[in-house]
């Protein structure tokens, strides 16, 4: 009997739930009239940055795609004349893309960021498929000072050896000074 | 064996060594820097801690260095401790204090010890704060790059380089915390072994600058079981590959034949998989054109290719050539082809020679010592044979079978051999003997207690009054000069008094007489020795051996363009043999263009593949898997490591698909696919305490198509032909071999971008190829590390990402690797008939023969080899071109050093210019093997030379020339 009756009462609370919804405000939005509000470290389409000067971020480490779960971004080292490491070229295959935030996580550089434009479908699936040139932009997203050349012991155009933070001059081993 | 106590466990470890080195091997987990189980302990950088307790009642104990301290008999220790622990973390944080921060722009990253180290002793986080001291790098030629700044100052570099491989060009410079590796100024690392620092130096001071310039990190790379292909000690290597690119060669230790080291040939002379030479279509020369340029050839179908070879091959007047640098499964399926026309690929010369050299071998009282043996000795007598330049790994063990004197005087002192400094402080200079007798100087002259520079007829006389001096029932030659006999006695002093004596010799010079000489020598110690005196003959190619013993009694080139000329032959198959590399020019050109049709199966644009009807593009040995058989008749088998490209097959392919009718009749191709699911393979694999089996899987991998024959089935049948080699079937388990139910994977299983490489052309991945024929497959899924070491693709161990992971998969440290010997010796028992007679053909002494010069070959561990040759970096350390000539011959010819000479040999005409040489006899003429367009060919008959009025030097000097980027790397100037 007490079984019966807590089950009834089951079935009118829940349908006075379902009437107070009736009122409330609807949670969807009129995509794609109405944007919605998406936070500047939302994880969606994936770019690459320059550093402050400029220059490609990117050193072609490999540790994104080390990274990836999906195992959807392949690259290739490169190199120029003054030492600095670049990719020569760089595909990210979004239709397998699950935007995970791993090859940000892992990108010593800053250079492979995610940004909150998630508006990138295709009606053809080939479409999806990014290449250098589509992943760089021209600014530093969302880490606007940090510049891996300046910190790391690689001399490169415009920093010499001795030249990076916290870095004291090349010595000279001719020299017997302490 | 010793009992030791680690974190209060018992273990059994062989006596006499380090605790490093027992803990190491136990399979404990311990950081160390600058201990190498080849260059030993000098306790220098302190990583390798431990907390050691006098008894069990101590409970302070005290911290020592487990490499400096004897794994003494109930020796107690703790590696857990935490004050150990926090030493070692303290350790490595000072080493890191200076270290940049340039992991991701470092080609070690991903396989680095110091990475590796600094993980273990878990230092994570940097606390100091101060400034970093720099360097500035140097340029150190094609081969190495240098970035001095991440170094840690372990000396391993050069430990290894000055005291292991001999250099003298790498030094440590400065003092203090100032320290720094490198050469004087810079130029280029001239030892050829200084590749090797790549896997030495345990962080990225010396990276490989030819991967590099095409970078891959390690866990991209797939790799598979190879064996080196540049000469015939048979280096055990692992290639990688990545976007179809063959993009290093790094070591893959085989404790018989490498070791942990390779030369630079076998290291850097890669190139020739990826070059602009390089065959992937099948080519038909153009209707009547008399053009022989890769213009002239037009593309056609693989299908078309098939068809013209299998109207060839069933043809009566069709002769094929195979060739000793090819596998013997591509040499088995052409002799299967064409039985009654097979010519092994050897000119005559080159035929006599393996086949005495084969004849040796099989002999009761000559033993066949591994690379490893050599090492053993105690006096080494070289017969002839540069062996620096023609089987460099080999002079590497010779150079420490000299050190090892310091070994036995460390005994009688009772200091352990592990302790390197103090053994290196009481050997001094003292060395064991090394005796060469070669025609000209070589690299080892430094080392060795005697060194004779003789024409090839005074070297066999010589070894024939050796073997006569130890052993008087050995036939003595006539009119021996004083100085000769005197020679002949000083190096029957040494070799009497060894122990361990041991004789090396080879083919290079191409005389039978050497050959025989050795031969003698060995067998007159094995007299004295009451046992089989060790003998290592260094041979041409990487399967001259192989070639030889499948072919014995196959007809010559001579004997094959001989058919060519009488008309009885009209049509050739050359199977990955460049025939003008043996035969003279003029008569070849003869003879080719006589026949109806040429069809050359190879990989590379050769000069007879330019004279071909039909080039069909075959798989080099990245791209196709075979045996080989190496210089001491071990048969190896080396793996594909990525699916070759377009019309790219193997040889045997090739040839099997084009006559199926004999092979459907060969039993072992029926008895293989009627067994493939009977067949329980079982080989115990790996790693200390775990066992891994590998069995017969049940995961399909895709099926071997109805009709085609399978690798495996040409080796049985190969084995089944001819009985020396029945073993080879052994060399490495067979296809349907599995570990875990499943295919050794290729990939590492971190390899990266699968759904990204190739999205570019579709963006639907195609499935992965599938490799029925391997117990390998193209694929990351699968068990990694419980593998038989023939299998084995890469070395890598959880927290050990660098080579120096070998140890998890070694017996002990130094030792054999866990699951036995990979490849398997045909030769080590003697002939049945074979009886222990001397070999009594005793050449005349060397004439200069009136105005003409013998022709000798010197050669080039950089420039000699036919394939590495065409790699980019080995053309930058080639010598320039040039000729050597005695003093009293250049008098005669009124040259100089800066003059040149003209001459014709083997159908060609030369001229080049004049290297001038006390070392070389009088007569003889110095040819360089490779450089200039000089071959074999060319030492057919002596040489009447001129002066060339005409001649200039090359514009470039070859010898210290540079690449492109090196230029670059050094702000545009050469160095």
């Amino acid at each position: 009997m007490l079984e019966a009756l807590k089950a009834v009462q089951s079935q009118l609370v829940t349908l006075w739930t379902v009437i107070q919804h009736t009122f409330s405000r609807a949670d969807t939005v009129e995509y794609p009239e109405q944007k919605p509000y998406t936070p500047p470290r939302y994880r969606a389409r994936i770019v690459l940055t320059r550093d402050p000067d400029g220059e490609e971020r990117c050193v072609a480490c490999n540790l994104c795609a080390a990274a990836c779960p999906v195992d959807c971004i392949a690259l290739q080292k490169a190199e120029d004349d003054d030492g600095r490491w670049y990719a020569e070229w760089f595909r990210i295959n979004f239709s397998r893309c699950i935007v995970c935030g791993l090859c940000e996580e892992a990108c010593p550089t800053y250079a492979i960021q995610l940004t909150p434009d998630f508006e990138y479908c295709e009606y053809n699936r080939q479409n999806m498929v990014y290449e250098k040139e589509d992943l760089l932009i021209s600014g530093p997203g969302k880490y606007h000072d940090y510049n891996f050349y300046r910190l790391a012991g690689k001399s490169v155009h415009g920093k010499d050896k001795g030249e990076a933070y916290r870095e004291e001059r090349p010595i000279d081993v001719k020299s017997l000074m302490p | 064996m010793t009992k030791i106590i680690v974190d209060d466990k018992a273990y059994e470890v062989p006596a006499g060594n380090n605790l490093l080195h027992a803990c190491l091997s136990l399979g404990l987990d311990l950081p160390y820097f600058c201990w190498h189980p080849c260059l030993g302990s000098v306790g220098a950088c302190r990583q390798c801690a431990v907390k050691q307790y006098q008894d069990e009642n101590d409970s302070r104990g005290r911290i020592v260095m487990a490499c400096m301290t004897p794994a003494s008999e109930g020796a107690r220790i703790s590696v857990a401790d935490p004050q150990a622990r926090d030493f070692r973390a303290g350790i490595i944080e000072l080493l890191m204090t200076n270290h940049p921060h340039d992991c991701p722009v470092c080609e070690e990253g991903g396989e680095c010890h110091l990475q590796d180290m600094t993980e273990m002793s878990g230092h994570t986080f940097r606390r100091y704060e101060q400034t970093k001291r720099t360097h500035r790098n140097q340029y150190l030629g094609p081969f190495i790059n240098h970035e001095m700044n991440r170094c840690i100052a372990c000396y391993r570099c050069v430990r290894y380089y000055q005291d292991y491989a001999g250099g003298s060009d790498l030094q440590m410079l400065g003092a203090h915390h100032h320290v720094y590796f490198g050469r004087h100024c810079d130029g280029t690392l001239e030892n050829p072994f200084s590749g090797n620092l790549v896997e030495v130096c345990p962080t990225g001071v010396f990276t490989d600058k030819t991967f590099s310039q095409d970078y891959t990190r390690k866990w991209d790379l797939q790799c598979a079981p190879s064996i080196c292909q540049h000469c015939a000690v048979g280096c055990n290597t692992s290639p990688g590959e990545r976007y179809g690119r063959l993009k290093r060669i790094v070591n893959r230790y085989h404790n018989d034949v490498n070791g942990y080291f390779l030369c630079d040939r076998g290291r850097f002379g890669y190139g020739f998989v990826n070059g602009d030479q390089r065959l992937h279509q099948v080519m038909r020369r153009q209707g009547g054109s008399e053009e022989t340029t890769g213009q002239a050839a037009q593309v056609a179908t693989a299908a078309a290719g098939h068809r013209a070879l299998a109207e060839l091959l069933a043809r009566s007047d069709s002769a094929v050539i195979g060739s000793p640098r090819t596998s013997l499964e591509n040499n088995f399926a052409l002799l299967t082809a064409a039985r009654q026309h097979f010519c092994g690929g050897f000119s005559a010369a080159e035929q006599q020679i393996m086949q005495t050299a084969v004849t040796n071998y099989r002999q009761p009282d000559i033993g066949i010592p591994s690379p490893a043996d050599i090492e053993t000795a105690d006096a080494i007598l070289i017969l002839g044979e540069d062996i620096l330049n023609t089987a460099p790994v080999l002079a590497l063990r010779v150079r420490q079978a000299v050190r090892n004197r310091a070994r036995d005087l460390a005994a009688a002192a009772g200091i352990p051999a592990w302790q390197d400094a103090a053994v290196q402080e009481l050997a001094q200079q003292s060395r064991n003997p090394l005796i060469q007798l070669t025609v000209d100087n070589t690299d080892l002259d430094a080392i060795a207690a005697i060194n004779r520079q003789l024409a090839p007829a005074d070297i066999a006389r010589l070894g024939f009054a050796i073997a006569h001096g130890i052993n008087s029932e050995a036939p003595a030659p006539n009119d021996l000069t004083a100085a000769e006999t005197e020679l002949a006695d000083r190096v029957c002093a040494l070799l009497n008094h060894a122990n361990r004596p041991l004789v090396i010799t080879g083919t290079a010079l191409l005389s039978t007489a050497v050959l025989e000489a050795a031969a003698n020598i060995a067998k007159s110690l094995s007299r004295k020795l009451d046992a089989p005196c060790p003998l290592h003959q260094c041979l041409a190619e990487c399967n001259s051996l192989g070639a030889a013993m499948l072919a014995a009694d196959s007809a010559t080139l001579e004997q094959t363009l001989e058919g060519v000329e009488d008309g009885a032959i009209k049509r050739l198959l050359v199977l990955e043999n460049d025939l003008y590399r043996r035969c003279d020019s003029r008569r070849l050109d003869a003879a080719l263009d006589r026949l109806d049709e040429l069809i050359v199966i190879d990989h590379q644009w050769t000069a007879t593949a330019a004279k071909a009807d039909w080039v069909l593009p075959a798989a080099t040995f990245a791209e196709s898997e075979g045996t080989l058989v190496n210089s001491e008749a071990r048969a190896q088998r080396f793996f594909a490591v990525f699916p070759g490209v377009a019309d790219v097959r193997a040889g045997w392919q090739w040839l099997t698909a084009a006559n199926p009718g004999a092979w459907a009749a060969i039993d072992a191709v029926t008895a293989d696919r009627a067994s493939a699911e009977t067949v329980a393979v079982e080989q115990v694999a790996t790693e200390k305490a775990t066992v891994g089996k590998v069995a017969v899987g049940k995961v399909a991998v895709g099926k071997v198509a109805a009709g085609n024959v399978t690798i495996d089935a040409v080796t049985k049948a190969c084995a089944a032909s001819q009985p020396l080699l029945a073993q080879i079937v052994a060399a490495a388990p067979p296809a349907e071999a599995r570990s875990q139910g499943r295919q050794v994977p290729r990939m590492p299983h971190r390899y990266s971008g699968r759904t990204a490489i190739r999205a570019h052309i579709n963006v639907s991945e195609p499935k992965q190829t599938p490799d029925p024929m391997s117990a390998l497959g193209f694929t990351m899924e699968g068990d990694p590390t419980h593998l038989p070491p023939a299998l084995r693709p890469s070395t890598w161990a959880p927290g050990w990402n660098s080579n120096q992971s070998i140890h998890k998969f070694q017996q002990e440290v130094n030792g054999e690797l866990a699951g036995g010997p990979s490849g398997v010796r045909l030769l080590d028992e003697p002939a049945a008939a074979a009886a222990a007679t001397w070999f009594t053909e005793i050449p005349p002494a060397f004439r200069a023969a009136g105005d003409k010069l013998q022709p000798v070959p010197l050669y080039h561990i950089f420039g000699s080899e036919e394939l590495s040759q065409r790699a980019e970096p080995i053309q930058a350390r080639r010598p320039r071109d040039y000729i050597a000539l005695h003093p009293d011959d250049a008098a005669r010819l009124q040259v100089c050093s800066s003059d040149g000479i003209s001459f014709s040999a083997a159908g060609l005409e030369f001229c080049l210019g004049v290297r001038i040489t006390a070392a070389l006899p009088a007569g003889v003429i110095g040819l360089p093997m490779g450089i200039g367009g000089l071959t074999p060919a060319a030492l057919a008959t002596p040489l009447t030379v001129t002066k060339a009025f005409d001649w200039q030097p090359p514009p470039s000097p070859g010898d210290r020339a540079v690449i492109a980027s090196d230029l670059a790397a050094n702000g545009g100037a050469a160095p």
